[in-house]
């Protein structure tokens, strides 16, 4: 075990840490706002929408992360859509993630007993007043662990977009191989940063779902 | 105003679940401040006639007319769903199971609808909160959150969130059905109460003696018709027809 390397290299891998926070956390602004909007989709009385919705989701969730990657990056410019690897890398996260972030909104949603919205409706509430004032409030309880769970899950996929040259974490660490030949400490330091990061993570879900709970 | 217009009146109602149809044909009317009671097994359509009124559930066929309005009219969409807020504003509507609002505390409970759909102040509301509580003997609970009532004491928040709009009729869906034994008392009080202030009321109920003492008239509901209604005295005590007076009978016995 190379213990001075380790020394050497954890500053510079803390900085990549962070760029694969900014990723991250740039994927999951994008990611929950597409989600929503999914959502509504497929909770809407039109059934073309409620179609719409569930493509979307099949697509997203039914074809490899790194293929979405590719398609953007690679694919893209062929017909005129051209990023810089790191927003190439944040919209394919995000729209991928969104995918599973739609089901989790979706299922929230529909946790809420039935009762609630037709109280809401019963009392003159129309349908958005009562989702709004109602069922989203009760949902987003619901919602905050599978939010979590994908949350989690992105920012472990965000991995994927070192092929795509985005200097993240995992990025740097196959830079650092080809000049240490160390794989073994280097893979061990990327390995830790990503734990913390989640930890970090898990820990802000806990405390909101506890701060929600108490809520109630 | 025309007060011998009856205040809730069901025409021809039909009402199909797939294949089955479960309400075949209803007619009733409910005066200004009179209560009525509609009992009959369960799978009557007892209940569904109660939602049909507010619009919960769609009529396939005839109409609900309430105070002179058509309830459920022909139109577009979007008048309909402005339509219909407004006329489910004039109607209380109280569930077997409460449905009150978790997340609300009891006061916001009750306030929440006045605030945001009548624009009442919310000083203003507040005060309506504790009348409508002080009615239904909750004053206290006004700040506590639903989870910490009883059964009981839910359902007399939901009629007192029901009462807060200042509707022209109150609908009871099976008010007690979930509660337990001890507490189905002071939910009839509540009940007993409101019709001694002329409420207009349409009470669905599975309890014959609550039904005897507070309606003044009583509809027999089975397999989706009506099939004999009375004042309580003559319905409870010589039935005419034979499917009531077995229902009744399996009941006293039961």
């Amino acid at each position: 075990m190379d213990i001075a390397l380790i020394g050497r290299i954890v500053p510079v891998f803390v900085q990549a840490a962070w760029t694969t926070v900014e990723l991250s956390l740039l994927s999951l602004a994008l990611g929950l706002a597409v989600a929503a909007l999914v959502a509504m989709l497929r909770l809407s009385h039109v059934a073309a929408l409620r179609f719409a919705g569930a493509a979307y989701v099949s697509v997203f969730r039914g074809t490899p992360a790194l293929i979405q990657i590719f398609l953007l990056y690679f694919g893209g410019p062929q017909v005129g859509i051209q990023f810089e690897p790191f927003a190439a890398g944040a919209i394919a996260l995000g729209l991928n993630i969104a995918a599973y972030m739609a089901e989790s909104i979706r299922g929230g949603v529909l946790s809420v007993d039935r009762g609630q919205m037709e109280a809401a409706r019963s009392l003159g509430f129309g349908e958005g007043q009562s989702m709004r004032w109602i069922v989203l409030p009760q949902a987003a309880k619901l919602m905050i662990r599978p939010l979590g769970v994908n949350a989690v899950a992105l920012v472990k996929g965000t991995a994927l977009v070192a092929t795509i040259s985005v200097v993240e974490l995992t990025y740097t660490a196959q830079r650092f191989i080809g000049s240490t030949y160390k794989p073994f400490e280097i893979f061990a330091v990327t390995a830790v940063l990503y734990m913390i990061m989640v930890y970090g993570l898990t820990l802000l879900i806990d405390r909101l779902d506890r701060a929600y709970a108490g809520e109630a | 105003m025309n007060d011998t217009r009856p205040m809730i009146e069901v025409r021809g109602a039909r009402k199909f679940f797939g294949p089955l149809e479960v309400l075949k044909g209803i007619d009733f009317s409910v005066a200004r401040g009179q209560i009525v009671a509609v009992i009959g097994p369960s799978g009557s359509g007892k209940s569904t006639l109660l939602r049909s009124i507010n619009h919960l559930e769609t009529l396939d066929g005839g109409e609900v007319w309430l105070d002179g309005v058509q309830v459920n009219q022909k139109l577009d969409r979007r008048s309909f769903e402005r339509h219909i807020n407004g006329v489910r504003q004039q109607m209380g509507m109280v569930f077997q199971h409460f449905n009150l609002f978790p997340h609300l505390n009891v006061a916001e409970n009750i306030t929440i609808a006045p605030i945001k759909l009548k624009g009442m102040a919310k000083a203003e509301a507040r005060a309506l909160a504790l009348k409508m509580l002080d009615k239904v003997g909750l004053a206290d609970k006004i700040d506590a959150f639903p989870a910490r009532l009883s059964g009981g004491q839910k359902q007399r928040v939901a009629i007192a969130r029901a009462l807060a709009m200042q509707p022209k009729v109150m609908l009871f869906d099976e008010a007690t059905s979930a509660l337990d034994p001890e507490l189905v008392d002071e939910v009839n009080l509540v009940m007993k109460q409101l019709a001694s202030e002329h409420m207009t009321m349409v009470i669905v109920t599975h309890e014959m003696r609550f039904a005897a003492e507070v309606a003044d008239r009583v509809i027999f509901m089975a397999d989706g018709a009506v099939v004999e209604e009375g004042s309580p005295a003559e319905f409870f005590r010589n039935p005419k027809q034979e499917r009531t007076r077995s229902f009744l009978k399996k009941f006293l016995n039961g």
